[in-house]
């Protein structure tokens, strides 16, 4: 009783116990290197959440669907698209409101062609998603008829701007107001994969979605549904970068999805499905952070980033495997 | 009586807090079979896995032909002359028969393979278990199960073992098989090997081994030879406990029909026209061979296989389509294939005992977050499943505890017709009473119960009428005791429906 109950503590623990050796280890080294530290500083957490706040919307979404037993590797290119949506609607004078509504509601959009297409064609989400990653970009391509929509100053009320902006006028409790939005956001996820019935359906999809369909859950209806949230977050962190960039551009995902699904691993999501979990993927949206602010200042160059964090990666999943094995 | 050809002594092993095996010591002699058996979690498994070297005993010692034996791996088990024949064999469909005997112990000139020589050593060793007729060259995928279980002890004959161990060999295999593997069985003791042999039916342990040891959690609590012991004595060994009753008989009276199907004729022709009313109050049993249709059937009835014509009713009306409507019409269904698709192996036992009715649980689409654990507490009592409580991961269960919380969902369900495939294989003596017993009660309170088996016998202990399938077609359906091990036979190998001589059976429901 004892010991399982300290292993699914352990579980648990696990990615924010490496969060904090990294976090320990970084300001070691940069103590060390400078004689006094810039990474543990009020300062730097502000630039890492300011920076990190694309993504960690982006993996709540992210969470969501791996726990289902599903992958969405067009996050990326959906995110700029949603980015570019909202660029261009303030460019065409819509107001900041209904440009961020037709934003999220193009995330949505996508998330749920993702869901009808896996859902109906029965073709498994790797390669769906692998397909629409192309199509988004695609479309984002038109929509910004190839280039970087650029909304004038005026275009763009300050509050968008400063959703993610680390200027002292505009934080708010101590951090850029993003972060309380993606906290916000966080919980109501948290709600939906712990207590709702939604929730408890798309768990059992990723666990097997065999007896889901056994016991009777509309297998299909969930799947996109699931993505569908999905792509609702997913358009929610195009308007965090927006708001980093001022601009939309089609190319500015590419390649995002991979840090998404990386934080959502690490947090210990599994990709075999049934597992997940927002504390465990914000654990792990702070270590993808850690490593590349930490490394930036301890004068890593951005090879050394990326060969750190694909180490963490694998070294994350042989953990938890580890822990799962031992548990017999 | 000739002296142990492999002993093992006093052996422990404990994972975490569980002892697996505690002080075990068992003794196989050349040229005979010991039985092992015991309960679903009694320690066999784990034996015979340090038996092969697959785990390293925590304490204890094994002698093997007068010397010590304790093999570092798998592979120093083999080579010293000790075979596992797994349950889910271990050979690579795509490859030929000759590719799998050989594998890992390729005969080579300078790397290039020595087909001649190889092909040589193969037909011999199937020569020597009657099967010199196969042919080397056949992929093993094309092969009935039966003749792949012979590829695979071919292997063990190849190695030159001595200590053969077979784990649950019959459980796939027809009755035909089952008597071919025994003469080649017989033909390894002829040779001096010692053979173990795993298996949960006791009639077949009487007619193949010539000695028993019984393992209760984790303990050897009896060993001799079989002739000296009777079956409700092995039994009890094997429980703990007086079964005086395997087969519980909870008195029940079949009413009105509650589930009544018709010409169903599945969207690939099985089931074939199918019609059959199953009554409030009865234990309906579905007999026939592996392969007849009878999951089929069960499927097609659970709207979980399409359908290409007849219908299916419940209480007169047409149910709700597909697995969804189904469960809302009151149809539950427990699934033979119990890790594969019955249940969430990596879920905890509340939530898969209530995935299917979650409505009572939740108020607007939220869950009250106690309810799934406390509706699980009373399904845990209920079926007198083992378990710290109902948050435990249902994998970390025994097969017979599994398959408790498989079926505690169709009560959850408060289901009125229940579907069970194959719901006693693979699991305990023990849990399978219990299931006879709540399936008994469900009956007593006015459900309707079919329940499928490839187990003649249990079938006719607890059912009220039992229906037979041969080819996609039910063939017959009569009072359980009109029944015998003989006609049902008959009549699942297609030899027509062959009547008892008394007939006055009630044929409800039976197709021409």
């Amino acid at each position: 009783m004892k010991w399982a109950s300290f292993r699914s503590a352990l579980t648990t623990a696990g990615p924010a116990l490496a969060l904090i050796g990294i976090i320990a280890g970084f300001a070691f080294f940069d103590w060390q290197q400078d004689g006094e530290s810039t990474f543990l500083t009020v300062r730097n957490l502000r630039v890492m959440v300011q920076d990190v706040l694309p993504v960690a919307v982006a993996a709540l979404g992210m969470t969501v669907i791996i726990a289902a037993g599903g992958i969405d590797l067009s996050a990326g290119t959906m995110l700029a698209l949603c980015a570019v949506v909202l660029a261009a609607s303030l460019k065409a004078g819509c107001s900041a409101g209904t440009a961020m509504l037709l934003a999220v509601a193009c995330g949505a959009a996508c998330g749920a062609l993702n869901g009808v297409l896996i859902a109906s064609l029965g073709v498994v989400p790797f390669v769906v998603t692998l397909g629409t990653l192309g199509a988004f970009e695609g479309a984002a391509k038109i929509v910004a008829e190839e280039t970087t929509v650029r909304p004038g100053r005026d275009a763009i009320p300050s509050w968008l701007g400063r959703l993610t902006s680390i200027q002292n006028d505009s934080l708010v409790l101590g951090l850029p107001g993003g972060a309380w939005v993606l906290l916000g956001l966080a919980i109501a996820v948290a709600v939906v994969l712990r207590l709702t019935v939604f929730g408890r359906h798309l768990f059992a999809i990723g666990s097997n979605e065999k007896t889901a369909r056994l016991c009777g859950v509309s297998v299909g209806r969930t799947k996109v549904l699931v993505y569908a949230l999905g792509g609702l977050l997913t358009g929610a962190a195009g308007v965090m970068q927006f708001s980093q960039l001022n601009a939309g551009s089609p190319t500015s995902g590419l390649g995002m999805e991979l840090q998404v699904i990386a934080a959502v691993v690490i947090g210990g999501g599994s990709l075999s499905g049934g597992r997940g979990g927002v504390f465990g993927t914000l654990t792990g949206v702070a270590i993808v952070a850690a490593i590349e602010s930490g490394g930036f200042q301890l004068g890593w160059s951005n090879p050394v980033q990326q060969i750190a964090l694909g180490a963490i990666i694998v070294a994350a999943v042989a953990a938890d495997r580890a822990r799962a094995r031992s548990g017999g | 009586m000739p002296a142990p050809l492999l002993t093992m002594h006093g052996v422990s092993k404990r994972y975490g807090p569980t002892v697996a095996l505690d002080g075990v010591d068992v003794a196989a002699k050349p040229g005979r079979v010991l039985a092992l058996i015991g309960e679903n979690g009694a320690g066999k498994s784990t034996l015979m896995k340090v038996l092969a070297g697959a785990v390293r005993p925590d304490a204890g010692t094994m002698t093997f032909a007068d010397s010590p034996y304790a093999p570092n791996g798998p592979t120093a088990a083999r080579a010293a002359g000790v075979a596992m024949i797994y349950q889910e064999l271990n050979l690579a469909p795509d490859l030929s028969v000759e590719d799998n005997l050989m594998l890992g112990r390729e005969r080579s000139t300078f790397g290039l393979l020595s087909r001649t020589e190889q092909r040589r050593r193969c037909r011999a060793a199937l020569e020597k278990l009657g099967h010199g007729s196969l042919d080397v060259r056949t992929p093993v995928g094309r092969l009935p199960v039966g003749t792949r279980q012979v590829v695979e002890i071919a292997r063990a004959v190849l190695d030159e073992a001595r200590v053969v161990v077979f784990d649950e060999p019959t459980s796939s295999l027809p009755r035909k098989e089952a008597e071919a593997l025994f003469a080649v069985i017989r033909t390894l003791t002829a040779e001096g090997a010692a053979v173990i042999y795993i298996s949960h039916f006791l009639e077949e342990v009487r007619a193949i081994c010539d000695d028993y040891a019984v393992l209760r959690d984790g303990r050897a609590v009896g060993s001799g030879e079989l002739k000296d012991v009777t079956e409700p004595q092995l039994v009890s060994l094997m429980v703990g406990r007086e079964v005086d009753e395997l087969f519980p008989q909870v008195p029940h009276t079949p009413g009105e029909p509650l589930l009544t199907i018709d010409a169903l004729t599945g969207a690939d022709g099985t089931p074939r026209g199918a019609s059959l009313e199953v009554r409030r109050g009865e234990i309906l049993g579905v007999s026939g061979l592996i392969g007849a249709g009878r999951t089929e059937l069960v499927r097609a009835i659970y709207g979980l296989d399409a359908v290409r014509s007849g219908t299916v009713r419940v209480n007169a009306s047409p149910p709700g389509a597909g697995p969804r409507g189904r469960v809302r019409s009151g149809i539950g269904f427990v699934s033979e294939d119990r890790a594969g698709e019955g249940l969430m192996l990596n879920r905890t036992i509340a939530e898969n005992a209530t995935l299917g009715r979650l409505s009572p649980l939740s108020r607007g689409g939220f869950l009250n977050p106690a309810a799934p654990n406390a509706a699980a507490e009373g399904l845990i009592r209920r079926l007198g499943v083992k378990a710290r409580g109902p948050r435990q991961t249902v994998g970390e269960l025994s097969g017979g505890n599994q398959q408790k919380v498989a079926v505690s969902r169709v009560l959850h369900q408060q289901n009125d017709v229940w579907l069970l495939d194959e719901p006693t294989r693979g699991i305990d003596v023990g849990a399978k009473s219990d299931l006879y017993r709540l399936m008994g009660e469900a009956a007593a309170e006015g459900k309707a119960v079919l329940f499928v088996s490839s187990y003649l016998p249990e079938l006719l202990a607890v059912c009220d009428r039992v229906a037979v399938m041969s080819r996609g077609e039910l063939v017959a359906v009569r009072d359980a005791d009109q029944w015998t091990a003989e006609t049902a036979m008959a009549t699942a190998i297609g030899a027509g429906d062959v009547s008892p001589e008394q007939t006055a059976q009630k044929t409800a429901g039976e197709t021409s």
